[in-house]
């Protein structure tokens, strides 16, 4: 009997990676922890997060059991379905707060351009898989294109924070993909002088934001108040932080979104410099064990799928906690794995469950 | 797997540089993470160690709490200015449930102090159920000032419990206005969705009740008003100690109607506790006199929150109190169609109004006999007679002559079949038959035979009360004028009138002659016809046109004997009117749900109604409508 449950919980959780699963699983409690005290402890809120998590973690569970080759065929079709679903957006998509980012698909709405985030570093991966034996300068540049093509109709709409985060997975895929040195320098300096010729492009609201960062005063009531606020929230919380749901500035109503992408000031308010040492180190653990599976990975397409989903991973938090502290300006990135809501974290999970697909299916490859 | 294991030997020689390349950019892709990370350190190791003394006055100093201020809602009134609806102000005992703990037991005590029903407890736990437990929410309503004391000397016992003054919305005049003034309720969660998409959501903080049905629904954004803001300098425990500043609050528009309230009173009277729906229009504007659904329903009930066995009764209660007949139920117009029948072949040419046809009390086409109501028929009979004795074999043999397309078409100019734009949400379109709509409804092809219905107002005929009065208001003035019931908004504080934008006037497309043939029968129709016995003695000369309808159909050959027919299943009794005659000041249509003929049963109600519009005159006491067979020819 006993060998025989042993064989089958080690059947069932093969593909799992321990250390990963470990520090997502601490994750998402403290997320709910502080939802609980950001929603002015509104159990229905964590409830609700509770069951997205569920999901996600099935979706993530789901994923580790499916091996990368299988991956790999489905980079181009999703791809193009993703930048189909972005062109209908922009073409009949539902306007909410002034941005065109749904669409009605019949019974329910979706946001095509999360799939993208998945999607991207996916195309990217099997591209440069593809052509492995034969990279020349000419595959870098269609690569960009691809990258560059679904970054611009998600900003257009305009949706800023997640035409970064693409953005970011696919330039991490082409720089690990091994993207010339000095195109990588000569593009960092490229953007840096068009700083200036960008500027207008903007939206108003954007380049308020950018502003602001620099001189939060000199709008306080308006756009600066957020951040003075959210850095308020962070630096009175001291070494050991006001405790849990004794946070001022959150119980008290000064910070916006407070369960989403403001969640981290409710954290560093409550918990202080402890907490967020502790909050610093689990993502850093996820980040690091990535980037050994990426390390690790047999073939091309699973290395730079790997690397770019685990570095992906680490600009959503660090814009968000970059954000939120005040040395970012505000884009609408949530803090992965503890903000409320069910898509990013589902997009989260999702991408992890890759890496742990291709951590533990790496083995039957090699034997 | 075969993917990953192709030429082994090709790309092995490579794929060891390859491979240190990759990871030599993979390290310092982490160096970059690191160091992003250690930034992220510093910065709050700056802000919480460094910064933390200065974070922490400005947090202490951070006491200042913004709290709404909910606006008065607008009331509404009628012409005259009698109120429909309008707000009190009364002292409610409210509970957190977030704060209080087990909440059944702390009701139970509270009941020791103040008398809670049972209702009282059935309202509140459906209102738990809808709301969030930080809510605060209301077990009683309308706490007199000794309950207020007797409170307040145990206030200590009941935390998460408080006495607070709320504004509260008061429909006086009850069941009378429930399907026009509507009611409103607490918001609920697809409405904050709602509201947060159409970016209204800042000027709802605050106010817990929205417009769910009727006027209060259409012109919530008039009657809303713009919500005020306090800014509370509070205590660390988020207690208000003393107040910055204030931006008062801007109260909602009122709502004046074109609507008579004395009207409706005499309307929804005369029609006893009979089923059916009333709507008065006054012609030359398209202004709602009256407009009856019944049923009605108290709307106040919905105010505070519906108590269960309330809403279970209304919705379940056969007589369906809920369903605004006027605006939703659709019923064949019966013979009140004739008239614009006639307007038709006049308008196309099929017929003069002096051509007679010979009826024999019946019509026989595609081996169908079609009956006449009155055995042995009318004998000649012109255009006069055919509406004023109501004569369904004229219509019959009219029926082919004109066509479905044509009857269609020309129906169409009187708004039968389209949404009239009312401004209450909910309106139904009706049925207008023709080739085309029976294609697509039921894919397939229209058969004249269904043509000889349709002319004599049945078959697959279905229009709104609403419908049938604005084509009456429409022949009435000669130009159909979309009804609307608001007249004006008023802003209460400059007290400036807005108009409400009603759509402009389409004049009617016929001849004035051909006009003046119809009105002239249906003045005879009152006059010595099957209105005659309703309008007997009035002294001022009215038009109108008396119509039953069928509720089920009935055999070939089968005679409609009412005694026979279960009450559900009895006819439905229609009459349209407009009055005085040379200058129309209302128009009016009826339908009785299961009242047999409208002669008997809705030509009386249209009396009492048009009696009190153009004399002032009250309804003596209804009186028992006797049977004596006369005026049953429809």
């Amino acid at each position: 009997m006993t060998p025989l449950i042993r064989r089958a919980t080690r059947f069932l959780t093969a593909h799992v990676d321990a250390p990963l699963l470990g520090a997502v699983l601490l994750l998402l409690a403290l997320g709910l922890i502080v939802i609980f005290s950001g929603s002015n402890q509104n159990p229905l809120r964590v409830t609700t997060q509770a069951a997205n998590m569920l999901v996600a973690l099935g979706v993530m569970y789901a994923f580790a059991n499916i091996p990368p080759h299988y991956l790999m065929r489905a980079a181009l079709p999703t791809y193009v379905l993703g930048v189909l679903l972005l062109v209908s957006v922009a073409l009949f998509g539902d306007v909410v707060h002034g941005a065109r980012r749904w669409l009605h698909l019949g019974v329910t709405r979706i946001q095509p351009s999360e799939i993208m985030k998945i999607a991207v570093p996916l195309m990217l991966a099997w591209y440069f898989d593809r052509y492995e034996a034969t990279l020349r300068a000419k595959n870098y540049f269609i690569a960009a294109v691809l990258l560059i093509v679904p970054v611009a109709l998600i900003a257009r709409q305009p949706d800023l924070g997640t035409a970064l985060l693409v953005f970011a997975a696919g330039s991490y895929a082409l720089f690990l993909a091994g993207l010339s040195w000095r195109v990588v320098i000569g593009l960092a300096a490229a953007c840096v002088s068009a700083v200036p010729f960008a500027w207008p492009l903007l939206h108003d609201y954007q380049r308020q934001r950018i502003l602001t960062l620099f001189d939060p005063m000199q709008d306080p009531l308006g756009s600066g108040y957020h951040i003075i606020q959210s850095t308020i929230a962070v630096g009175s919380g001291g070494v050991m932080g006001k405790g849990w749901l004794q946070g001022t500035q959150t119980h008290l109503d000064f910070i916006p979104e407070r369960t989403t992408d403001f969640i981290f000031a409710v954290y560093s308010e409550e918990f202080g410099l402890l907490g967020n040492t502790l909050l610093l180190f689990l993502f850093l653990v996820v980040t690091a064990r990535g980037l050994m599976i990426t390390g690790n990975a047999p073939t091309l397409f699973t290395r730079l799928l790997a690397g770019a989903v685990t570095l992906t991973f680490f600009t959503y938090a660090f814009v968000n906690m970059g954000m939120v502290s005040g040395i970012l300006p505000v884009v609408g990135v949530p803090l992965p794995l503890i903000s409320y809501g069910g898509t990013s974290l589902v997009t989260i999970c999702l991408g992890l469950g890759i890496l742990m697909s291709i951590q533990t299916h790496k083995k039957l490859v090699q034997s | 797997m075969s993917e990953l294991t192709i030429n082994p030997g090709v790309e092995l020689r490579n794929s060891r540089l390859e491979l240190y390349r990759f990871r030599l950019r993979l390290a310092l892709a982490s160096a970059f993470v690191l160091g992003m990370f250690c930034l992220l350190f510093a910065r709050f190791f700056y802000l919480q160690v460094l910064q933390h003394e200065h974070y922490d006055t400005l947090a202490e100093a951070n006491r200042i709490s913004i709290v709404p201020i909910v606006p008065n809602r607008g009331i509404i009134v009628d012409r005259n200015g009698v109120v429909l609806a309008h707000n009190y102000s009364a002292y409610t005992l409210e509970i957190t449930p977030s704060k209080a703990g087990d909440v059944g037991a702390l009701v139970d005590e509270l009941a020791t102090v103040i008398e809670i029903t049972p209702k009282d407890r059935r309202r509140f736990k459906k209102l738990t159920e809808e709301s969030k437990s930080f809510d605060s929410l209301p077990i009683r309503t309308r706490l007199s000032d000794e309950e207020i004391a007797r409170f307040a000397a145990n206030h200590y016992r009941f935390p998460g419990v408080e006495i607070n003054a709320r504004l509260f919305r008061q429909y006086p005049q009850g069941e009378l206005f429930s399907h026009v003034v509507g009611h409103i309720g607490r918001i609920n969660q697809r409405e904050v969705e709602q509201l947060e998409t159409d970016g209204l959501d800042a000027n709802y903080r605050g106010t817990d009740y929205i417009g769910k049905t009727g006027l209060e629904q259409r012109y919530e954004t008039h009657l809303h008003g713009t919500t005020g803001v306090e800014q509370v300098e509070v205590d660390s425990g988020g207690r208000a100690v003393r107040t910055l500043s204030r931006l008062a609050p801007v109260s909602g528009n009122n709502l004046v109607l074109k609507l008579d309230a004395g009207l409706q009173e005499v309307a929804d009277r005369a029609f006893g506790n009979r089923r059916g729906a009333l709507v008065a229009i006054e012609p030359a504007t398209g202004g709602v006199l009256a407009f009856v659904s019944k049923p009605g329903f108290d709307p106040n009930l919905f105010v505070e929150g519906i108590d269960p066995l309330n809403w279970k009764e209304l919705n379940e209660s056969p007589d369906r109190p809920m369903v605004n007949r006027a605006l939703a139920g659709t019923y064949p117009p019966g013979s009140t169609f004739k008239p614009y029948m006639a307007l038709a072949a006049l308008t196309y040419g099929k017929r003069r109004p002096d051509q007679a046809i010979s009826d024999p009390g019946f019509f026989n086409f595609g081996g169908h006999t079609f009956r006449d109501d009155k055995v042995g028929g009318h004998g000649l009979v012109d255009m006069y007679k055919s509406i004023v004795v109501s004569c369904d074999t004229y219509y019959y043999m009219l029926a082919n002559d004109l066509g479905i397309d044509n009857i269609a078409r020309f129906m169409r100019l009187l708004g039968f079949g389209s949404r009239t734009g009312i401004d209450i949400n909910g309106e139904a379109a009706g049925i207008l038959p023709s080739q085309e709509w029976k294609m697509r409804r039921f894919k397939q092809k229209w058969y004249a035979g269904e043509t000889v219905s349709v002319a004599i107002g049945q078959g697959y005929n279905a229009y709104t009360p609403l419908q049938l009065a604005q084509a009456m208001a429409t022949l009435a003035s000669g130009q159909l004028s979309p009804p609307h019931i608001v007249d004006y908004i008023e802003n209460i504080t400059t007290r400036s009138r807005t108009a409400a934008d009603a759509p402009p006037p389409r004049p009617l497309e016929v001849s004035p002659e051909h006009l003046r043939v119809i009105r002239q029968a249906l003045v005879g129709v009152n006059q010595e016809g099957t209105g005659a016995r309703a309008f007997a003695g009035a002294s001022y000369v009215s038009a109108g046109k008396t119509g039953t309808s069928q509720v089920i159909a009935l055999k070939q050959g089968e005679r409609y004997v009412e005694g026979r027919t279960a009450e559900r299943h009895r006819d439905h009794a229609l009459f349209i009117a407009y009055a005085p005659a040379d200058a129309p000041r209302i128009a009016l249509a009826v339908v009785v749900e299961n009242a047999g003929f409208g002669a008997r049963a809705a030509a009386p109600i249209a009396r009492q109604v048009l009696d009190y519009y153009l004399l002032g005159k009250q309804p003596a006491a209804p009186k028992p409508v006797q049977d004596n067979g006369d005026d049953t020819a429809d």
